[in-house]
């Protein structure tokens, strides 16, 4: 067997809001390349779960490392951190002040310390990669939500990140738009980029993804191959969660 | 109105002139520094301990509690005593003017600031722009994008505050105004005059404002 890198590893994750425990012990690990579709029902933590993982959310026990970086600890600098590990959000948040081509370039400009000219070739690429070359100089507001989505992608991708996390990147969109950011999604996955997705799209986690993870109340109840895990989920939450969101 | 004496007003020009001069010295002085300061408070207020917080809470509820023309009168009287050292009519209004205006700006730029969605932050901290980063480059240009209309408001409400400064004898455009029409008996000439010049500038401001955020 080949020895697989971890790119990131989550390892017994406890966090509260308050008194209010929402993550319990939760521990995973995907490897470099590997495409990982957290899910489960609404408020079971999986969006938390991520957003620890790029230490946007802080979290009090147990440990996560990224690329072999430890992001809880004291010493770590985590907005450079976070330049090797990319995220989209639900609300694809463009910045509304700015062309299309500005909100891609603007980190690479003032976290990477690129050049106007370089960071604008890789922008005018990246944006050519995500089907929008035609939208540099548009505003976010007069582009659709999937074309939003998709340049919050190109954005993140524009810092060269190991790995790529997804919170829900299809869950605000029209229904007509959830397929072209998919797309892209699959793209990037078949190219080996490391991915944790939280989604309720199963068609995309049973073409993309490696694994499955599904969440409840804040625990991992299942970590399963995605061929095994929409064969025959083991728990029962997990049939039921299944159930639902695929007669639907 | 037969007896309208235009002539007083021309006459009068020159010292009216002074006054204005002096109102628009107070709206400069007091909007770009109460701006700054304003701004300055209102950052402490997001990232400074609670405890600083506080105390700059505090400092903005006295002064948004108080009528402007006692704070003047209280600079006036104070910041002599304070210094040491005397201090003239108009540095103790212009000190009083920056510091009463910083409390105003000060909530003007953190409602500026709370507007902006959450989503914002967190989308450029997540491409590892650093705090400070995300606030200067998102989220403070469209905070200022939102407080423009409120600001330029506050700019006439201050042009119309600059008539309090007489409680320190100092001669704005109205207490100029004032001493002619008591001087040559030509009250109806000279607060016309005043009138006429406040509609004026604060409605062209108003338009300028809707301009601006049309």
């Amino acid at each position: 067997m080949i020895e697989i890198s971890p790119m990131i590893e989550i390892d017994g994750v406890q966090k509260w809001f308050g008194a209010r425990q929402v993550l319990h012990d939760c521990s995973t690990v995907v490897a470099a390349g590997e495409v990982v579709v957290v899910c489960g029902p609404s408020g079971s933590g999986k969006s938390t779960l991520v957003k620890c993982v790029n230490g946007l959310e802080p979290f009090q026990g147990g440990h996560i490392r990224v690329d072999g970086i430890s992001v809880g600890a004291r010493g770590t600098d985590l907005p450079r951190l976070r330049t090797r590990v990319g995220m989209v959000f639900q609300s694809f948040d463009l910045y509304p002040h700015m062309s299309v081509l500005d909100n891609v370039s603007l980190a690479q400009i003032h976290v990477l310390k690129r050049g106007r000219a370089e960071a604008r070739s890789r922008s005018e690429a990246l944006l050519a990669r995500v089907g929008l070359a035609d939208k540099i100089s548009a505003r976010p507001a007069q582009l659709s939500g999937g074309q939003q989505q998709r340049v919050c992608i190109a954005r993140a991708l524009a810092m060269d990140p190991a790995a790529m996390l997804f919170d829900e990147p299809t869950s605000a969109l029209d229904p007509e738009m959830v397929q072209e950011v998919l797309e892209v999604m699959q793209a990037l996955a078949a190219g080996g980029m490391t991915m944790m997705v939280v989604t309720h799209e199963m068609g995309f986690a049973r073409r993309v993804a490696d694994r499955a993870v599904f969440m409840d109340h804040g625990r991992i109840l299942e970590d399963t191959p995605i061929g095994e895990f929409f064969a025959g989920a083991r728990t029962e939450r997990a049939r039921q969660f299944l159930a639902k969101v695929l007669t639907h | 109105m037969d007896d309208f004496d235009w002539a007083v007003i021309l006459r009068s020009a020159g010292f009216l002139g002074h006054g204005l001069a002096l109102s628009a010295l107070l709206v400069a002085v007091a909007s770009l520094g109460g701006l700054g300061l304003g701004t300055g408070l209102a950052l402490v207020r997001l990232v400074a301990p609670r405890g600083v917080g506080a105390i700059v809470a505090g400092y903005v509820a006295v002064l948004r509690s108080v009528p402007l023309i006692l704070v003047l009168f209280w600079f006036y009287f104070l910041l002599p005593i304070a210094t040491g050292r005397p201090v003239s009519a108009l540095g103790s209004a212009l000190t009083a003017f920056v510091l009463f205006e910083a409390a105003f700006y000060c909530e003007i730029v953190r409602a500026g600031i709370a507007g902006v969605p959450q989503g914002q932050r967190l989308a450029a901290m997540a491409t590892g722009l650093r705090g400070w980063q995300a606030l200067r480059l998102v989220i403070l240009p469209q905070a200022a994008r939102a407080m423009v209309p409120v600001l330029l408001n506050q700019v006439i409400l201050v042009f119309q505050d600059t008539s309090l400064v007489y409680v320190v004898s100092l001669r704005d455009f109205l207490t100029t105004a004032n001493i002619v029409a008591t001087r040559d008996g030509r009250p109806l000439e000279m607060y016309g005059t005043v009138a006429v010049t406040y509609l004026v500038l604060c409605l062209g401001g108003t338009l300028l404002i809707r301009l601006r955020s049309a």
